[in-house]
């Protein structure tokens, strides 16, 4: 409700600013010409302006309807966390808690309780834990990551060697492939052979290289001038001294948009740290999320689950207000092809 | 570029490029083929490595599976339905977007908001939404309208179905039910898409030549025609590139569905109604009894291929029809 109050006042002031700004011209043409001619067009343009606003009004309509369905799952949310088990269950939901309470929250952020949710089942939803785990798995996959796509990314686009461009193109086809096909034998030989049941390792390892990564840093290393690396070489810079001292700090921005993608990842990861895992200890966020909180059988604490499912949103929220240009550098690149 | 003796750097850039050949080795390159190879094993023990003989049996008990058939329509429909309506959505919203001034900045945020979110939270949130009690969300909404409860997700006795009648009543799968929960999982769907569509064709959009606008605008072409002739047009490579990618992500539906539907992919009260193709693959994965992982390994391969064909397709398209 108060995004929508606010939405339409907003609007309005638009509005009024655009009419003003219009009548002004519009007075200033009137002032200026008086012959009969002129005052034809003067018609034309004021029919114009009304066109055009009527075209701004509906456009500023269209979205603002949108963007309401975009954010009402999170309103929604929110307020259904801060709401007590009294008012959710009114027969006639409220749109603005009358009451609003933190017990929800206190509930999800305190690991003393033993969440007996979802009926009989006692699953317990540990959410500084389950952080815990999440943050172990994404920052070092990330840093496995960043190793490999650098060291990739500069084989790809500063060596040259016979074959190179067949390598990239067979790296560049696995992209098209499922993840499924390889999940089936890597669920084998993680679980199976390697015995990574219930270890950090088994949901960190399978994920330590992205093709999309590589190509997306190779490019960026590919626009560094050639003289740039003959200075270096006449000054007797190594190689690896060369990637670290001028390559690395120019392509700083896309090894961030790396980071932050991927950790995202984990964040969001569901299906393979759901199979490697028996044990709530051991689960990623989204997991213990789903597995504590059985959605479909509507018998879950909807305060408490709406708290957790704030809980587990937040740190992204957090992430989409600070780093959301490197976020959009990232995604828009993957739209241009290659 | 690195100039010298092509064998030193051969040595150097495999130096470089092995941690990246290793891992993709282990995990890319023999896990394809292996899946192949479990796809045509018979009765294969994952734990042991034993299996009675080869041959296509896991594909023949994969295609003729009731639920697999289910999988297949759901995801099909999943993807001719959701792909051009999310496509067609963007489009209007990135047009509109780029015709305002004021405000522009905050509406973006708004709209690339659902991007940086996590799926299964937002699931349950929709869930929540759309819980089949007369006192959801969208329940009340429709309630206040004057219309009856719906029963979305199942399990409420006075809720009533959309479409009723339409298919036949006898038919478990595809019941009245089916298709009021699939309306859900659409809408959620769709949702969650729109913030990358819009990306990327908000930023196709800035990039185009104010030139051809004041162009047409001389020749006093109507916003219609600007829309069909030029915007289009010149948005056609992002358009086509959108529409291959979500008919690929289409076709890889799993999360959003196990996230409202639960890990059985039904309605309160189904029978694995809303299944899609990759949820067939990891059910048939946790499932411990021999020769499940062939089943799986063979739904693995079909995906495989259609995502193969659709492409090869894309690309055969791609050279003759989009305008670049």
């Amino acid at each position: 409700m108060l995004i929508l109050i606010v939405l339409i006042i907003a609007i309005a002031l638009v509005f009024k600013l655009l009419k003003k700004k219009e009548d002004k011209t519009i007075e200033n043409l009137e002032r200026c010409n008086n012959k009969e001619y002129i005052e034809t067009s003067d018609e034309l343009i004021r029919k114009e302006k009304t066109i055009k606003r009527t075209r701004y009004a509906i456009s500023y309509t269209f979205l603002t309807i949108l963007a309401l369905f975009m954010i009402l799952p999170f309103y929604w949310m929110i307020i259904t966390a801060l709401k007590t088990q009294a008012e959710i269950d009114l027969f006639k939901p409220t749109f603005f808690p009358k009451s609003p309470t933190f017990e929800n929250f206190k509930y999800i952020l305190n690991t003393k309780y033993q969440l007996a949710v979802s009926g009989s089942s006692t699953l317990r939803f540990n959410l500084w834990r389950l952080m815990f785990n999440t943050i172990v798995v994404g920052v070092f996959s990330t840093i496995g990551t960043l190793v490999t796509t650098v060291m990739a990314a500069f084989a790809f686009s500063r060596i040259k060697f016979p074959g190179r461009d067949f390598i990239f193109t067979i790296f560049l086809a696995t992209m098209m492939i499922p993840g499924e096909m390889m999940v089936v034998s890597n669920y084998i030989i993680v679980v199976g052979r390697l015995h990574g049941l219930n270890h950090y390792w088994a949901m960190i390892v399978p994920f330590l290289i992205s093709v999309y990564y590589i190509y997306l840093l190779r490019q960026n290393f590919r626009q560094i001038p050639d003289e740039l690396y003959y200075a270096a070489k006449v000054d007797g810079t190594s190689n690896l001294k060369y990637l670290f001292k001028i390559m690395i700090p120019i392509a700083t921005p896309t090894l961030i948009t790396i980071s932050i993608l991927k950790l995202m990842g984990s964040w969001n990861a569901y299906v393979w740290p759901m199979m490697v895992t028996t044990v709530d200890e051991m689960r990623l966020i989204s997991n213990g999320l789903m597995t504590a909180f059985s959605s479909s059988d509507g018998r879950a604490n909807q305060g408490q689950q709406m708290a957790a499912a704030t809980a587990v949103l937040i740190p992204l929220l957090l992430v989409f207000i600070f780093l959301r240009k490197y976020i959009m550098r990232g995604v828009s690149r993957s739209g241009i092809k290659g | 570029m690195v100039e010298g003796k092509k064998g030193i750097n051969f040595l150097k850039a495999l130096l470089y490029l092995s941690p990246a050949i290793i891992l993709m080795a282990i995990f890319t390159f023999y896990p394809l083929i292996n899946t192949f190879i479990i796809s045509f094993k018979l009765d294969y023990n994952d734990l042991t490595g034993d299996y009675s003989g080869w041959g296509f049996a896991n594909y023949v008990k994969v295609l003729s599976s009731a639920v697999y058939k289910t999988a297949l329509v759901n995801t099909v429909i999943i993807a001719f339905v959701s792909v051009p309506l999310s496509i067609i959505l963007s489009l209007l919203i990135s047009v509109a977007l780029n015709s305002i001034k004021p405000l522009q900045k905050f509406f973006q945020t708004v709209f690339f908001l659902p991007y940086v979110t996590n799926t299964i939270a937002i699931g349950m949130v929709f869930s929540v939404m759309f819980t089949s009690a007369d006192k959801g969300l969208i329940n009340t909404i429709i309630n206040s309208l004057g219309g009856q409860s719906v029963n979305w997700l199942g399990g409420n006795n006075n809720g009533i179905t959309l479409l009723p009648n339409v298919f036949n009543p006898n038919n478990q799968v595809f019941s009245s039910q089916w298709f009021t929960s699939m309306l859900v999982l659409m809408f959620y769907i769709i949702w969650n898409s729109l913030p990358f569509k819009i990306l990327i064709l908000l930023s196709a959009l800035q990039s185009i030549d104010k030139q051809y606008y004041q162009a047409a605008q001389i020749d006093g072409a109507s916003k219609g025609r600007i829309l069909t002739k030029i915007t289009i047009p010149l948005l056609s490579p992002q358009i086509f590139y959108l529409l291959i990618t979500s008919f690929i992500g289409a076709f890889k539906e799993y999360t959003s569905v196990v996230a409202i539907f639960g890990d059985q992919a039904q309605p309160v009260g189904g029978r694995h109604n809303i299944a899609t193709v990759v949820w067939f693959i990891y059910d048939k994965m946790g499932d411990a009894s021999i020769g499940a992982m062939g089943l799986a390994s063979a739904g693995a391969v079909i995906l495989f291929v259609i995502i193969l064909v659709l492409t090869l397709f894309n690309n055969l398209v791609a050279k003759k029809k989009v305008h670049y």
